[in-house]
């Protein structure tokens, strides 16, 4: 199913011109953020829509590779030591949006996710962590050989 | 209907480890297809995590995770034999709901 609507969206390329704007623009109220955030172009913007400059900690801790062949698949985990933590955010700060990803952690979830992002090339990887309402960061250089954001 | 997701929750101590497999395309909506055309956005934007109908995590995405998302996040309170259940709904309104026990 996946791939033959694939292969029909390549072969009907006017197709695609249709439906570039139903990105993002839902938003949620139980959220921190809402869906706008996602759409945000810097990575002061997304700082911006998180909540304010956070400040770097220690106990925040950015696991994600030194190099990454493949930018399309890179593996990106967020932990904090904080105690209660509530959110946690992976912004990829050379990406065209680089807002990529936001976590809500209730109360008995460890603050301890990993996932896998794109990279359109080498970039920092910025995990912003909101503890007792204050904003936490951390931040780690992945480069990267192959882009992921296509072209 | 999208494929199923696969679901890994293996208890450890008093920590359960959640590891999830999704099936999803992902398509940011800024490739471009050989045309030159923009390919339309289609990914997962909201993940919902929960256990004995609690919340254990939520997660609200963008078009830059991967392909195929995996997802991995760690909880406390679960025994085995409980189960894990995982949501998503993607921008086009497509949703998928698994369920997997804890072992």
């Amino acid at each position: 199913m996946k791939s033959t609507r694939r292969s029909a969206l390549k072969a009907t390329g006017a197709f695609a011109t249709l439906v570039s704007l139903g990105l993002v623009t839902q938003s949620q109220a139980q959220a921190a953020v809402d869906r706008a955030s996602f759409s945000v172009k810097t990575l002061d913007d997304a700082l911006k829509a998180i909540g304010g400059t956070p400040a770097n900690s220690d106990q925040v801790t950015v696991v994600s590779p030194d190099i990454a062949e493949n930018g399309a698949v890179v593996p990106v985990g967020v932990t904090s030591r904080l105690p209660n933590t509530t959110e946690l955010y992976i912004i990829i700060e050379k990406n065209p949006t680089p807002f990529a990803a936001a976590f809500m952690i209730p109360a008995g979830t460890m603050a301890d996710v990993q996932t896998r992002v794109k990279m359109g090339q080498s970039t920092n990887v910025v995990a912003v962590v909101k503890a007792d309402g204050k904003l936490f960061s951390a931040t780690k250089e992945t480069k990267v050989t192959l882009g992921g954001c296509g072209g | 209907m999208a494929d199923p997701m696969r679901i890994r929750a293996a208890l450890a101590g008093d920590e359960t480890t959640v590891r999830v497999l999704m099936a999803h395309i992902m398509e940011p909506g800024t490739r471009k297809d050989a045309a030159g055309a923009l390919i339309p956005a289609h990914f997962i934007q909201d993940v919902e995590a929960s256990h004995n109908g609690k919340p254990v995590l939520k997660a609200m995405w963008s078009g830059a995770v991967s392909q195929n998302p995996f997802l991995s996040f760690k909880f406390k309170g679960a025994a085995k034999g409980d189960k894990v259940v995982v949501k998503w709904v993607d921008n086009k309104g497509g949703s998928r709901t698994d369920e997997a026990t804890i072992a």
